[in-house]
């Protein structure tokens, strides 16, 4: 039980939910350092040097995604930012300017812990996971082999492209832009329409209910993620 | 008759409280009075602006020096408002500017010559009009005047200098005057003064300046303008002691009655009246007694009648009309019933027929007044109607006569027919009934000629010795003259009877006009309406184009017109008359003192609070003046135009606040369930946590789940609660932003069915989606709360086994998603009403929740341009469907009601 666990950095201006996250975080493991502005948030990660940052966009001094970039100045240490329902613009552009995930308040800290689980492991992965399980679904990169509760899927290689970006960032958001430009190149950014079609027919191939997905998740506004186990 | 208390009526208090309060805005008036021109007034009444000019804002209104360098001299150091120009048949004539010196304000205005008459074109046709509309203002005024000017002395001056003045002031303005300072110059001097040359002559008076200046004229005149001067001085000390209520000789408080008949001494009664009234400090009332014999007036008569009523109204008396058979009773009874003192009568008229019969009105009155005093005024002097019409020939009358000659005739030839078989008495029968249809259907005159003609024809033609005006037999004699008795009585009595079934017929229509007017002004109900009814009663019954102005709700000053177009009253003018009598509340326009150039005559509406519009009338068919019952008639028409208008905009005010009552108690309502259903959840999850953290509860893991999975939930709901809020204050605002994007209803359906997920788990739902749906340009989370809302509303109000369906398709340019459920439905009655903000079906389940997502889904659909609707599903349930256009056409803010 002595295992250090990952270093997470919190930056919220609100105590109880610092309170809350801390003691969260602290049961799993984790350790956990409190910050209340985005200046205390940039000079403390210099200290501290955390593994993954947690980072409220409504803070008081600065503007959340003017920190997110700040940061990206710096490091590449993954950021999960905290936002509220209706600002989807704001998601979106902190995402672009280079978070890798989102929390919408109120969160569970079930998810909490998910996307943390998500963002973590591509940092400390030393070889990528070329093999994806969750429930019946079966993604192998290696083979190029996908299988659901052992019959093979036939996908386009486009298909095919747009399930390995969602494999290798499983747990992860992906918004249309990042997706559009990884698999179809970044003339394709706006083209929203062609992601959709895909993104249905993937659905339709993979997924044992179109209707009620529950390995593609749509993130209303911003993207996609592929869920996890 | 009863001799009152050695105190102030209470009637006398009330006018004078009224008076003293109209007065505390009015501005005071001196006026400079001389008996001649030439005397030196204007010249005082410079001197005195002069005194005061240092320590008042003193400027002069109007002043005409006729060139005298002396009086020129005193203009200076006085600010002089400019001339308004005036074009008048090619010539271009200088007048006092009104509306200058109104803008100017001053304190003190001085303004020469007030029996002056303005060129048209002006507001008031003459000078003193200005003046008085200066001392309403609160403006201070100078002026000055000769008394030939006077109107109760035009006929005295007329008399002493054989002159006959033309412009007249009425003597109220003397009555009203707070100070009259008299100008005397004896009249040696003056006549000194003309010979040099001193003294301006107007061309009016310039071709009898001889008769005018002579020394025995100047004096008489002189004598008169003394007089005025003490009474007024007399009148102001009493009003003084009244006021303080010093006991002094005070008069018994005398009540006079004058009657008004048309006629040539007409408005010589009435000064008389007026003065006398003055003397004794006695309030008069002029009365016009119609009798049936009235209709017979003719045109002239009844406009010499409306002149005076409008005279005595003028000079301050309270006037009445009365209806009655006899003059002498009615008057009589008004006077016994009225408490009436003293009665003045003209001396009775010409010679007339009718008064053959009945002594003339002043011996009856006489007779009969037992404590009443009677005066006569006799009519001496010049008659005053100078102003004469031409006696119209009426047709009609000469017709009646022919039609009675004709009558006879064809009597006589029915007689003679008749005559071997029946004694000549019967055809005396044969002759009173010629009388008698001629009394009834030609009136009195023609009938008494058909009595004297039957008689004629009947002793003619009927009676030995045929065709010679005498009888042989004696005794008929006696029927002669009984037939000629009867003759005439019947004619008098039928002549009666007539005009008295057409006044009745008359007042009945009048009455049943007022009655019908005000049955229909009280049925209408609202402010248009109103006016609308107002409008066409004005052109049926009176036979006169309505317009209503009505003060205008968004600019003060500007008054509104209804109805809007209506040809005559456009252009600023009519407008600018039209707010000048609403602004002092009097009549204006066509046939009143101000305005007279109006093509309409504009009436002040007014009730109890106060003036609330104008009304402005001009005839249907170019000819049309009004008698005085008509006149009677519109302004008790304007009246109930007033209170029907004020009603309909009480009734406005009413609802208005009726309905703000309501929406308040909506709101503590709301606000009370609101507040009910955000701390219920709280409960559980409070108390979940609290038993939780309590060491002495003991919970085994499953409890303790189940209790974590109830706080869960109850979490969740309230998070929906608040968002449902949130989004309802923002769709208020208009600040919901929509932040569009192409979206797919598979994404958006699957997203909604997630975010629903906890809450029903076990509820089973139906997705049916085709394929190949077009993307449609939406805020993805808002129409995704759009679902939420609806499937949390399907799942709430239907059993926990029925399936609720979710289906999408493409419709001719929209997307169509429909929400059913197979629950209880909705009543009929409801399904309009089942989108409104708070709105909750009566449901026996007792469903939780504030009723706002529906609400809430309408104002996200509408605001993406789409609409949302509600229907019963045949087989039980409710279906929602909502449609998005692909096409997005709304602004990308959220504007929703």
């Amino acid at each position: 039980m002595s295992e250090i666990g990952p270093r997470v950095l919190v930056v919220d201006d609100e105590q109880a939910i610092r309170k809350f996250l801390r003691v969260a975080l602290t049961a799993q493991g984790f350790m956990v350092f409190e910050v209340s502005s985005g200046l205390e948030a940039l000079t403390t990660a210099s200290n501290c040097k955390p593994d993954i940052i947690i980072l409220d966009l409504g803070l008081p001094d600065m503007d959340g995604i003017d920190v997110v970039r700040l940061f990206r100045q710096a490091t590449k240490i993954p950021i999960i930012i905290l936002s509220v329902r209706g600002s989807e613009d704001d998601k979106i552009n902190a995402l672009d300017a280079g978070a890798d995930d989102y929390l919408t308040k109120p969160f569970s800290a079930g998810e909490l812990l998910a996307r943390l689980r998500a963002n973590l492991r591509r940092t400390s992965q030393t070889e990528t996971e070329l093999v994806f399980i969750n429930g019946d679904l079966t993604v192998d990169l290696t083979k190029r082999l996908v299988t659901l509760a052992n019959h093979d899927v036939q996908l386009t290689p486009t298909e095919y492209d747009l399930l390995k970006i969602l494999v290798t960032h499983a747990g992860k958001v992906l918004t249309h832009h990042q997706l559009l430009k990884e698999v179809w190149g970044s003339e394709y950014e706006q083209e929203l329409h062609i992601l959709h079609v895909n993104i249905s027919n993937l659905r339709h191939k993979i997924e044992p209910d179109p209707t009620r997905p529950r390995f593609i998740i749509t993130e209303p506004g911003v993207g996609y993620r592929l869920r996890t186990a | 008759m009863v001799d009152k208390l050695i105190r102030p009526s209470p009637d006398k208090l009330l006018e004078r409280i009224k008076t003293d309060e109209a007065r505390k805005g009015r501005g005071r008036l001196k006026i400079f009075l001389g008996y001649a021109a030439g005397v030196g007034k204007t010249y005082a009444m410079l001197e005195a602006a002069q005194r005061k000019k240092n320590e008042t804002d003193v400027v002069v209104a109007y002043v005409e020096t006729h060139g005298r360098t002396e009086t020129e001299a005193l203009l200076s150091g006085l600010e002089v408002i400019p001339r308004k120009q005036v074009q008048y048949r090619g010539l271009a004539v200088d007048e006092m500017d009104l509306d200058a010196v109104l803008a100017r304000h001053p304190k003190l205005a001085l303004v020469d010559e007030l029996a002056h008459t303005n060129t048209p074109g002006l507001r008031h046709p003459k000078r003193y009009q200005d003046a008085e509309e200066l001392l309403e203002a609160g403006i201070d005024v100078y002026a000055t005047l000769n008394i030939q000017h006077l109107e109760s002395l035009r006929e005295s001056v007329a008399q002493i200098t054989g002159v006959w003045v033309r412009e007249t002031v009425p003597d109220s303005i003397i009555d009203q005057a707070d100070e009259i300072e008299l100008i005397d110059l004896p009249p040696d001097d003056l006549l000194q003064r003309l010979k040099e040359g001193k003294v301006y002559i107007s061309e009016q008076i310039s071709h009898a300046v001889a008769n005018f200046f002579r020394k025995g004229n100047l004096s008489a005149l002189r004598e008169y303008s003394m007089r005025i001067s003490a009474d007024h001085i007399d009148s102001q000390v009493r009003e003084y002691m009244s006021a303080h209520t010093i006991h002094g000789p005070w008069p018994t408080a005398e009540r006079l009655l004058v009657c008004v008949t048309p006629g040539r001494w007409g408005s010589r009664i009435i000064h008389t009246a007026r003065s006398l009234s003055l003397q004794l400090n006695a309030e008069w009332t002029a009365i016009h007694v119609e009798t049936p014999g009235s209709v017979d007036d003719s045109p002239e008569q009844q406009e010499q009648l409306t002149n005076l009523i409008r005279l005595a109204e003028k000079l301050g008396a309270r006037v009445e009309i009365l209806q009655g058979l006899s003059v002498a009773n009615t008057i009589l009874e008004y006077a016994y019933k009225s408490n009436i003192t003293k009665i003045i009568l003209g001396k009775p008229r010409d010679v007339h027929l009718r008064n053959i019969l009945s002594r003339s009105v002043a011996n009856q009155v006489v007779r009969r007044s037992k404590y009443v005093d009677v005066y006569i005024v006799s009519g001496k002097g010049q008659p005053l109607e100078q102003n004469v019409l031409p006696v119209k020939q009426l047709p009609v009358q000469w017709l009646r006569y022919l039609l009675s000659l004709a009558l006879v005739f064809c009597t006589t030839l029915i007689g003679s027919m008749v005559n071997p078989f029946l004694h000549p008495v019967n055809i005396v029968m044969l002759y009173l009934l010629s009388i008698v249809i001629s009394a009834i259907y030609f009136g009195f005159g023609p009938s008494i000629l058909t009595s004297v003609l039957s008689l004629l024809a009947f002793d003619l033609f009927f009676i030995p010795p045929y065709f010679t005006f005498t009888a042989s037999e004696s005794y008929y004699l006696f029927t002669f003259a009984v037939l000629l008795a009867v003759g005439v009585v019947i004619s008098y009595l039928a002549s009666r009877i007539r005009g008295q079934s057409e006044a009745t017929q008359r007042r009945e229509n009048e009455t049943a006009t007022l009655y019908s007017l005000s049955k229909q002004l009280s049925v209408s109900i609202g402010l248009k309406p109103t006016l609308k009814t107002i409008i066409d009663t004005a052109k049926d019954q009176f036979r006169q184009n309505a317009v209503v102005f009505l003060p205008g709700k968004q600019k003060k000053g500007i008054l509104e017109a209804f109805p809007e177009k209506s040809g005559i009253i456009q252009g600023e003018n009519e407008n600018a008359v039209a707010v000048w009598t609403y602004q002092h509340q009097k009549a204006a326009g066509h046939g009143t003192d101000t305005l007279p150039d109006a093509s309409a005559l504009y009436l002040p509406l007014s009730t109890a609070h106060g003036g609330i519009g104008v009304l402005a009338l001009w005839p249907l068919d170019s000819d049309n003046r009004l008698t005085v019952q008509q006149d009677r008639l519109l302004k008790a028409f304007a009246d109930l135009a007033s209170m029907a208008i004020e009603r309909a905009q009480l009734a406005e005010v009413a609802n208005d606040a009726r309905v703000l009552e309501a929406s308040q108690k909506l709101q503590t309502a709301l606000l009370n369930s609101i507040s009910h259903d955000l701390r219920t959840p709280l409960v559980s999850i409070i108390g979940v946590l609290s038993s939780l953290q309590e060491e002495s509860i003991t919970l085994d893991n499953d409890a303790k789940n189940n209790l974590i999975q109830v706080a869960l939930e109850e979490a969740e709901r309230l998070n929906h609660l608040i968002t449902n809020l949130l989004d309802v204050s923002r769709i208020e605002a208009g600040a919901l932003k929509l932040f569009r994007q192409p979206a797919d209803m598979q994404d958006i359906v699957g997203a909604a069915l997630e975010q629903i997920g906890n809450r029903y788990q076990t509820r089973k739902i139906n997705v049916e989606i085709p394929d190949g749906l077009p993307l449609i340009p939406v805020d993805t989370s808002l129409i995704i709360q759009v679902l939420v809302n609806l499937l949390d509303n399907a799942f709430k109000y239907s059993g926990a086994d029925s399936v609720v369906d979710v289906g999408a398709l493409q419709k001719a340019g929209e997307i169509q998603v429909e929400i059913s459920d197979r629950g209880t439905g909705i009543p009929e009655q409801d399904l309009q009403h089942v989108f409104d903000k708070f709105y909750r079906v009566q449901s026996p389940h007792n469903v939780s929740g504030t009723g706002l997502g529906l609400s809430i889904c309408r104002g996200i659909v509408e605001a993406h341009g789409g609409i949302i609707s509600a229907e019963n599903r045949p087989g039980g349930g409710t279906i929602i469907r909502f449609k998005l256009p692909l096409v997005s056409n709304s602004p990308e803010r959220g504007m929703v009601k």
